[in-house]
């Protein structure tokens, strides 16, 4: 699995990172899947570690402080030209995700780029 | 001049207010057994305004306790009394359909004109098209031969799970639990996070009128109490109305215990208008620039908001001059006020979400034709999460085309021909809704037929009457809901194979 260059599909901010290793601590290994479409969706939906059963077309974007980063892969298609970038925002998750912190959730920013070669070779 | 309602709990308002609301559970009201509760916000001022039960799987169970201890009084009454049971919450509610519709304004952000006109009086009505359902059950039996009958019986799930969005806090409760009753289950529902309350408010109404146990709610964290509903092996179903990955992530729920799941998930919904919708400059006209602009309805927060706006090239300038000018008269504000239109988002998350989509569309190249940013508002509404009713206009590979922003963002493009509208419209991973626009039957037929989508409102949007089968193709879903075809999602089959024949088959 090479790594996407040159621009990574997925990064992350300094304050999801910091809120990554703090869930790390607390309850073990977590993941990512960017949720899509509807109410609380378009967020980045974060689990224990194997909460969310991959499929076997689901594609792992990259990973970030040690938590994979999952996208469904027809989500994949309309997404690609652009790179995600996992933050943090104000306000408790509304769904069935993790809280990044008290009162604080996930969220997904984005801005344009040429996708590295290695993002769709990191299909399962 | 509207009229504006007095906020829940302030003096003259139609809504008593408490500071604090327990679990409504086999008919009374339980604390959590954790004693926790969570704050409860309005998007209207981004204050709190009141608590609500932060429930844990404890009180899932406590829920399920009552649910089966009532599943079998209420799955054995008869079509009629259960029939009369779901017109006397309809009466319950219409005799409280202003104190509703105020409440669920208040916690939902959405104009009051929506819920008076549309929401609350659509909730009722789905409680009496059910009550007549449930008098239509009929099993049906084969004559397999002579003196062998298949008799078929359709007979409750049980105790059945519910979970509902946010965006209709209680058109989607009626819509899960109208169906689940009407067939003879009990529910434990689950409200959304953001707008726990308004259901709390809806179960003081029907309290007296429904058998205790037979509606359960629970408020709390959808990881944490919506998981451990799910996830548990006493619901016969889970039905939800979501997210696409958390509708998926419930039916690897379902799958753990093998029960049924239904799910209504995102759309990108396109509403497609044709050159002649300009024909003439006549009340139709007038009707389909509306349909354009009902992208603003529900703040854009509808599964099936009509979120791409496809028009033929050849009307573009004309027919989008004046759909702008039509969303400038937009009266953006306080939504106790009827005279307001949009209101705000129902959350800071969603706002936030909504901003980051502008962002990204606007780096994708599309065109700001109007809105684009938070709106500023004044004095108690300073601090609610209003956003400007936006338009951009770009192309159909872009984000903003293909992602559901679930807010008051509208991205347009342009067509050539029929073939063209087909192909963008059905250049989506969804298919809940859509939207044609013509003043020729033949292409709207066609149209129609080609779309995939299960719903594909034909000169009109956003309709949502009772008997009209509402669900998705593609991503957007499994199952229909709105039609009496959901007693079948909310029964299973009973065969009873009865030989009348006093003769042995011979084998041994």
């Amino acid at each position: 699995m090479s790594e996407p260059v040159p621009d990574p599909a997925v990064v992350a901010t300094p304050e999801a990172l910091a809120a990554v290793a703090r869930l790390v601590a607390e309850r073990g290994p977590v993941m990512f899947y960017q949720s899509g479409g509807c109410c609380d969706g378009s967020l980045p939906m974060c689990f224990d570690d194997g909460e969310f059963l991959i499929g076997d077309h689901d594609v792992l974007l990259g990973t970030l402080g040690g938590a994979p980063f999952y996208i469904d892969p027809r989500q994949y298609e309309v997404w690609k030209h652009t790179q995600l970038i996992l933050d943090v925002g104000e306000g408790a998750p509304e769904g069935f995700s993790l809280a990044a912190g008290p009162d604080t959730h996930f969220i997904t920013r984005s801005r344009m780029c040429t996708p590295g070669p290695g993002a769709a070779n990191q299909q399962l | 001049m509207g009229k504006v309602y007095a906020p829940p709990g302030t003096p003259g308002s139609v809504v008593t207010l408490k500071s604090r609301y327990d679990n409504f559970i086999g008919g009374t009201w339980v604390a959590p057994v954790k004693g926790q509760y969570m704050p409860n916000m309005s998007p209207v001022t981004g204050k709190q305004f009141c608590e609500v039960a932060k429930s844990t799987a404890d009180d899932v169970e406590l829920a399920l306790d009552a649910a089966h201890a009532a599943k079998d009084a209420w799955g054995e009454a008869s079509l009629a009394d259960r029939a009369a049971v779901l017109n006397r919450i309809a009466d319950a509610l219409e005799a409280n359909l202003e104190m509703l519709a105020v409440a669920e304004t208040w916690e939902n952000g959405k104009p009051v004109r929506e819920t008076l006109a549309a929401d609350i009086p659509l909730a009722i009505d789905h409680f009496r098209y059910f009550a007549g359902a449930t008098r239509s059950l009929e099993g049906r039996l084969t004559e397999i031969d002579k003196d062998t009958v298949a008799y078929h019986f359709h007979e409750p799930l049980g105790v059945v799970g519910q979970i509902i969005p946010f965006n209709f806090p209680l058109l989607m409760a009626a819509w899960k639990i109208a169906p689940a009753l009407a067939a003879g289950n009990c529910t434990v529902l689950k409200p959304a996070s953001p707008t726990p309350w308004s259901i709390l408010k809806f179960a003081e109404v029907v309290a007296s009128v429904v058998p205790a146990g037979v509606i359960n709610i629970i408020t709390g964290p959808g990881g944490e109490i919506g998981k451990a509903l799910a996830t548990s092996p006493r619901i016969a179903k889970i039905g939800f109305t979501g997210e696409t990955t958390t509708g998926r992530l419930i039916m690897q729920y379902a799958a753990q215990n093998i029960i049924p799941s239904t799910t209504e998930l995102g759309g990108k919904s396109p509403n497609i208008f044709f050159a002649d919708v300009m024909d003439k400059d006549d009340s139709y006209l007038d009707k389909a620039i509306e349909g354009l602009v009902l992208y603003a309805f529900n703040k854009g927060e509808v599964c099936t908001c009509p979120s791409r706006a496809l028009i033929q090239e050849s009307i573009y300038d004309k027919f989008m001059a004046r759909c702008i000018e039509r969303i400038g008269k937009i009266i953006q504000g306080d939504p106790l006020d009827t005279d307001t239109m949009i209101g705000p988002q129902v959350s800071t998350q969603q706002l936030e979400k909504i901003g980051s989509y502008v962002d990204i569309g606007l780096q994708e190249g599309a065109e700001c034709l109007t809105g684009g940013h938070r709106s500023a508002q004044t004095g108690d509404l300073a601090d609610g999460y209003y956003f400007e009713p936006t338009v951009l206009k770009g192309d159909n590979k872009m984000r903003v085309f293909q992602e559901e922003i679930f807010g008051p963002v509208l991205a347009v493009t342009t067509f050539k021909d029929e073939a063209d509208a087909v192909r963008i419209a059905n250049d989506t991973i969804y298919g809940l809704g859509a939207g044609v626009w013509t003043r020729n039957g033949n292409l709207a037929y066609r149209m129609g037929r080609a779309i995939k989508a299960g719903r594909v409102w034909t000169n009109c949007y956003h309709l949502y009457p009772a008997g009209a089968a509402f669900g998705g193709y593609k991503i957007s879903g499994v199952g229909r809901e709105n039609h009496q075809m959901m007693l079948e999602h909310y029964t299973q089959t009973k065969n009873l194979l009865v030989s009348y024949s006093e003769q042995p088959l011979g084998f041994f």
